[in-house]
């Protein structure tokens, strides 16, 4: 039975009906494909138009001649490895920290009762309340000069992976998951001699497969599309990921070089959310819906 | 080999080492009272990374954020108390003003546009029988293209000259626009660039929203002889308050921080028409090295999103409670 929707089977059974529907049908499919796919397109295409075409008026739709110099050029000039490598680094690192750090905080709040347990956990969602961005200029002053121990973490990965650690709300998705897995399970494990941690890697880890997916699809696009915060902390040009070069490298580079790291920027996400659209998409519904 | 004590499903069998038993179990001799010790020390082991670095990086900012609000600040040589000072100064800038006000109304037609864009479309999907996946994905695509490629990918769209913008306008024999460089078009750009990189995710969202609707309503409201548009005021609408609300809330707090848009596309410019708070905020801290005036901007900025924040965490909460 499929669900009834706005509008009934009945009416859409019809003739005018099905006529109104697939008008409707594809004037969606054309204005996707425009305001969508096309800016892509022309994205992809633009970089490879020698730099005249791509000033043209009026445009070419098609380049007239495919160039890849454009996208070569990107690579070298731009010195595209050494920031993608950047930019992989810092998100590998801030995925990893927060898969370690956030996984065994959220099971020892879930899980091992600590003293003042609802102090920390309270302390912790408070911080949801707290916008992000309204903070960054403190924060900075926090990273360049570490309390007690006066170290400075700027143009260090450490900057973007440590404070990444502090992202409540992906500790509270965990700490929900972990609740939800019955005390008989863990106490099982525990009579047949395993240790907390072992009790956590073992059992609690390998049950929270999709939690863990989801939080670290989450963390994995947080760093790659930050641009505020590596701004500040990088300052040194040889340590900057993609999207804060990008932008200082945009105003003296040609026009169709710049289109074509822009291209190479996206690829790595792109392809991510290509081959986990199914999990992406619906862990963006069913989040929602639950609340 | 305590086997009958059911090992879960997920257990794998190397982890039941038998010499693990009696070590373990000859591992607490000590009291009740030890042994919560042992266990505290052992919770705590776990918790001190998270803890740490949320001590660090989110709680201890945010008081530091009011306490240099009311310092003049200079990095390495600490503050010096100045009571209100920052606040007057950063006031009197007319840059303040501005900056706020290009703040309110991004957000406000952010709301307009980004909005009831999202929601009409998703109510146009919602009736779509085909190509559902197609459209899912492609809806958001821009959400995962970075957001400094969409505000590049738009600044040479809105170029006066060559600009893909001003062209289709061109051929549709429309006359041209300044977008991002006129005074009066350049926020109204940003906004533009803003809703078509973030209404995937909203869509989506209202999407799933739409699906849980039952179909019994909109059946007894067409029984009733309620018209499409009758149906989606009193249906749809009412079905969906909640998500709306929560959408709404949730795009304010987000687009009073916008700063990559104007930073990348116009750097505040044409004269002072997209300078946004926290924009000014970078400016004040790495531009006029005024660690004070930023922060007094921050406080501003954050006691005004904290309401916004509380008032969605309430209503989220209320709406778990009842589930």
């Amino acid at each position: 039975m499929s669900t009834r929707t706005l509008v009934s089977p009945l009416t859409l059974a019809r003739p005018r009906g099905k006529a109104v529907y697939w008008t409707v049908f594809s004037g969606v499919v054309l204005l996707f494909a425009v305001a969508f796919l096309f800016p892509v397109y022309w994205m992809v295409t633009g970089a490879m138009k020698s730099p005249d075409e791509v000033t043209r008026t009026p445009p070419t739709l098609v380049p007239d001649r495919w160039h890849l110099s454009g996208y070569t050029d990107a690579w070298d000039l731009m010195d595209l490895p050494t920031h993608l490598w950047n930019t992989v680094v810092q998100a590998a690192g801030a995925w990893l920290l927060q898969l370690v750090f956030c996984t065994a905080a959220a099971y020892a709040l879930s899980k091992l009762k600590p003293a003042f347990g609802k102090v920390v956990l309270g302390g912790i969602l408070a911080t949801l309340m707290v916008p992000a961005q309204a903070l960054v200029v403190p924060k900075y002053l926090t990273v360049a000069d570490l309390p007690l121990i006066h170290t400075s973490l700027l143009n260090s990965p450490l900057g973007i992976w440590l404070p990444a650690v502090a992202n409540a709300f992906n500790l509270y998705l965990l700490k929900r998951f972990f609740d939800q897995i019955p005390r008989d399970v863990l106490e099982a494990a525990e009579i047949d001699g395993a240790g907390k941690l072992r009790t956590l890697w073992s059992i609690v880890l390998p049950m929270s497969r999709p939690v863990l997916g989801v939080v670290s699809i989450f963390a994995l696009v947080a760093v790659w599309q930050d641009f505020l915060w590596p701004l500040m902390v990088f300052s040194d040009t040889e340590k900057q990921p993609i999207s804060v070069a990008l932008v200082q490298l945009s105003q003296n580079i040609q026009l169709t070089v710049l289109i074509a790291a822009m291209v190479i920027a996206s690829i790595p996400m792109v392809v991510m959310f290509l081959v986990f659209q199914r999990h992406i998409i619906a862990g963006i519904s069913a989040g929602s819906t639950k609340g | 080999m305590k086997t009958a004590s059911k090992p879960p499903a997920a257990f794998p069998p190397a982890a039941v080492g038998a010499p693990e038993v009696p070590r373990s179990a000859g591992r607490r001799p000590g009291g009740p009272w030890r042994r919560r010790l042992a266990d505290q020390s052992r919770a705590y082991a776990f918790l001190i990374g998270g803890v740490l670095c949320f001590a660090l990086f989110s709680w201890y900012p945010a008081i530091r954020a009011v306490v240099i609000a009311f310092q003049k600040y200079t990095p390495g040589s600490g503050g010096e108390w100045v009571g209100t000072a920052n606040f007057t100064r950063v006031f009197h800038d007319p840059e303040f003003t501005a900056a706020w006000r290009n703040t309110l109304t991004f957000t406000l037609l952010a709301l307009l546009i980004g909005f009831a864009v999202p929601f009409v479309m998703a109510l146009v999907l919602n009736e779509l029988r085909h190509a559902k996946a197609f459209f899912r994905v492609v809806v958001y695509l821009p959400v995962m293209i970075p957001p400094v490629v969409s505000a590049l990918l738009w600044k040479w769209f809105y170029d006066p000259g060559a600009g893909l913008a001003n062209e289709t306008l061109r051929f549709l024999h429309l006359p041209t626009s300044n977008w991002s460089n006129g005074a009066d078009t350049a926020l109204v750009s940003l906004v533009i660039v803003a809703t078509w990189a973030n209404l995937g995710g909203t869509v989506l969202i209202y999407l799933a929203a739409l699906q849980s609707i039952p179909g019994e309503l909109y059946e007894a409201a067409e029984l009733d002889g309620a018209s499409l548009l009758q149906r989606v005021r009193h249906v749809t609408i009412p079905q969906t308050r909640f998500i709306i609300l929560m959408l709404m809330l949730l795009q304010i707090i987000a687009t009073m921080q916008v700063f990559t848009e104007p930073f990348v596309i116009t750097g505040g410019g044409p004269e002072d028409k997209t300078v946004t708070v926290l924009y000014l905020i970078y400016k004040y801290a790495f531009l006029y090295n005024d660690f004070g005036g930023a922060c007094a901007l921050s406080v501003m900025l954050l006691v005004l999103l904290s309401a916004f924040s509380a008032v969605y965490l309430r209503l989220t909460r209320s709406e778990g409670d009842d589930a």
